[in-house]
């Protein structure tokens, strides 16, 4: 394995990858990498995508994969995050985006309340239902309010403040061997309409930061009692599990990671409506977390990065591109039943299984 | 208020049509969800493609308006059989396909949602990029009144003009009506009985209840699945249909909207249960209606939607619990 190998190396080692990671990430939007970047649209609008993606995986992950909930409407959520932002900055208030944020997040961890203190009690299929029930809910609200601006949505949402240090040239391949082109270059962390690739780089620190608190949490006693509710939710409870209030627990901070990406999503876009937030946004979501591996948060990101990011890639066979993406879950469904980077427990419990039949077949004499 | 006194009957008689077209759908996702616990989320498409085998039975027989009833009766027949036809060699060809290949590797539970997604998305895809596909066999000429404008409406002539029978309250019932309600109920009595005492039924209700010992009191569960995705097929077959007659028009996508509905019917009534799945149709149905009536019609799904969590928040299991095994045995 891979993680295990990374693991035996030194820290300093260790730490050198991560950083090396992190900076050809930065640069990606600058590198503009033959093959890699999207030729009919804008790549650092679509790595911003991507990024949202990956933000909303890590979000649903911990509800589908850490709680082993289904939750079909987790565009909901992602939608109360960007409307907050949008009513409260331009429709009516109008506050800078960075204070629209914590609020929208903490509305969207509300709203994830709201729906799982009566709803998580019903069993996990029906909670599929209700929860795609939500997701509509929300969207149909938007459309019907006027408060909300109705269908055609509110616009001049505030950009988050920008601080203008310098030009950063990008890298320009047609002419053979890549040479610095000095006429392209973005303006560190401007805020601007057409260079999206600051919203990229805001979208991959708060990644970051989610990425770290995923790791503290899944490791410690709140971890450990999701994954004990996901496997066996009575046995959990009989041990002394609050089972109700960690599944709660998920399903708020699921919906807070999804405010959060839809918060970003709104101060990028400027402009939101409720044809944004469709059903089938849901559909993608859960898609990304399933096709990468529901309960690893590497294999979550990379999913999201495959269904967000090879639509846009091959936008020139647009009219093919959602049979092909259906094809594609359909075989990964059979060839990959576990997802492209499954859990490490699944391995885990998929030995013991060996080992537990090898006994019953009495093939061992361990 | 008033509005929904008014026009009481009217409310009601739209309400029960549609509940039936719901509960018909919601037999398909019920009978799945029963025998295999499995969320069939690609059902909707089966009920699409039913649509326009409707559609086409008609055109390719020259339907029109203003026939006599015999070729009515014809006409109505042939997208029947169609219809059902069709959406039967859909189903059990998604089985085939998207589920068996999952069974067979003991995949978990969440991948089989993940693959009816993709085969939900392939049918619909294939459905709307018809005229490009024809266009690769060279064929787009022929059929380009088949083909023609993929992703647009498609629309049924009018071969039953509707006209008023008789009157409930100021409400004039219409033929189409009295056909689409009567069809559906002849068709919901004949599945009933036909779960109930045939054999094959029985042997449905097996799986149901408990695979393995079905298995071992020699039912053969790939068999008994395989008939499971035919008759929800066939009764979306037959709702495609009904349908087709009330609404008139179709589309590559309109599958997903309808399969929700059928979906959110067969969860009221309680998943699992035929006779739930009906319920929770006409239920549907009704609300919805009569919600719009009283607050808008463009709260009209989102009344659905309550409906359903506050049904589920006082009876978990829907309205009439969950059984495709137990009860009625």
């Amino acid at each position: 394995m891979i993680a295990d190998r990374f693991k035996s190396l030194p820290l300093a080692v260790r730490i050198l990858l991560w950083v090396l990671v992190g900076v050809f990430l930065f640069a990606l939007p600058l590198l503009n990498i033959p093959v890699i970047t999207t030729p009919d649209s804008d790549f650092g609008g679509v790595l911003f995508t991507v990024a949202t993606y990956v933000l909303v995986a890590l979000g649903l992950n911990i509800v589908v994969g850490y709680a082993g909930l289904l939750d079909l409407g987790y565009v909901g959520f992602y939608a109360v995050g960007a409307y907050s932002v949008a009513v409260l900055g331009s429709e009516h208030g109008h506050l800078p985006w960075l204070l629209t944020v914590p609020i929208a997040v903490v509305a969207a961890l509300v709203s994830g309340i709201i729906l799982g203190a009566p709803t998580l009690r019903v069993r996990g299929d029906y909670l599929a239902i209700v929860t795609l029930g939500f997701g509509e809910i929300i969207r149909l609200t938007a459309i019907n309010s006027d408060w909300l601006g109705g269908n055609a949505g509110i616009s001049n949402v505030p950009r988050p403040p920008s601080i203008e240090i310098g030009q950063i040239p990008h890298l320009d391949w047609s002419s053979g061997p890549p040479v610095v082109d000095l006429d392209t270059t973005t303006t560190f962390l401007k805020f601007g309409i057409s260079d999206q690739i600051p919203y990229y780089w805001l979208a991959l620190v708060v990644i970051a930061a989610v990425v770290f608190a995923d790791i503290l949490i899944k490791d410690s006693r709140v971890g450990r009692a999701w994954e004990a509710t996901r496997e066996d939710e009575d046995a959990a409870e009989l041990m002394g599990v609050p089972t109700f209030k960690f599944k709660l627990l998920a399903f708020a901070m699921g919906a807070f990671i999804g405010g959060l990406s839809g918060a970003l999503f709104a101060g990028k876009q400027g402009f939101i409506s409720p044809g944004g937030f469709p059903l089938l946004l849901s559909i993608l979501f859960i898609a990304a977390v399933v096709v990468g591996g529901a309960g690893n948060r590497w294999g979550v990101m990379l999913g999201a990065v495959v269904v967000a990011y090879f639509p846009e890639r091959f936008r020139e066979f647009q009219d093919w591109r959602v049979l092909v993406f259906g094809l594609a879950l359909m075989l990964l469904a059979i060839f990959r039943p576990q997802g492209l980077l499954p859990p490490r427990r699944t391995i885990r419990a998929k030995k013991t299984d060996e080992k537990l039949e090898a006994l019953e077949e009495g093939t061992t004499s361990a | 208020m008033s509005y929904l006194f008014d026009n009481f009957f009217s409310l009601t008689l739209t309400g029960l049509t549609l509940g039936a077209v719901y509960g018909l759908v919601a037999l398909g996702y019920t009978l799945v969800y029963g025998v295999l616990r499995l969320i069939n989320f690609a059902h909707s498409e089966v009920f699409m493609y039913g649509t326009f085998a409707a559609l086409w039975a008609v055109m390719l027989l020259g339907g029109r308006s203003g026939a006599g009833v015999g070729s009515v009766v014809l006409w109505v027949l042939a997208m029947l059989a169609a219809a059902m036809v069709m959406s039967g060699l859909i189903a059990v060809a998604l089985e085939r396909f998207a589920y068996r290949p999952l069974r067979k590797r003991n995949a978990p539970p969440l991948i089989a949602l993940i693959s009816a997604i993709g085969a939900s998305f392939v049918l619909a895809e294939l459905m709307g990029l018809r005229d490009k596909l024809a266009k690769f066999v060279g064929l787009e000429v022929v059929l380009n009144n088949y083909v023609g404008r993929a992703r647009d409406n498609a629309a049924l002539p009018e071969i039953i003009t509707p006209k008023p029978v008789f009157n409930i309250g100021d409400y004039a019932v219409t033929n189409v009506d009295i056909l689409v309600l009567i069809g559906a109920i002849v068709v919901m009595v004949f599945l009933d009985q036909f779960t109930r005492r045939s054999r094959l039924g029985r042997g449905i209700r097996a799986v149901a209840q408990d695979p393995e010992a079905a298995a071992l009191m020699g039912v053969n569960r790939d068999r008994v699945i395989q008939v499971t995705f035919l008759v929800g097929g066939l009764m979306a077959g037959v709702a495609a249909t009904l349908y087709l007659l009330k609404i008139g028009v179709t589309r590559f996508d309109a599958g997903f909207t309808l399969g929700v509905k059928a979906f959110t019917a067969a969860v009221l009534g309680g998943i699992g249960n035929l006779r739930g799945a009906l319920l929770g149709g006409f239920v549907l149905g009704l609300a919805e209606n009569y919600g719009s009536a009283l607050i808008g019609t463009e709260w009209k799904d989102v009344v659905a939607f309550l409906l359903l969590v506050v049904i589920l928040l006082f009876r978990p299991t829907g309205l009439l619990g969950e059984s495709l095994g137990r009860a009625r045995a």
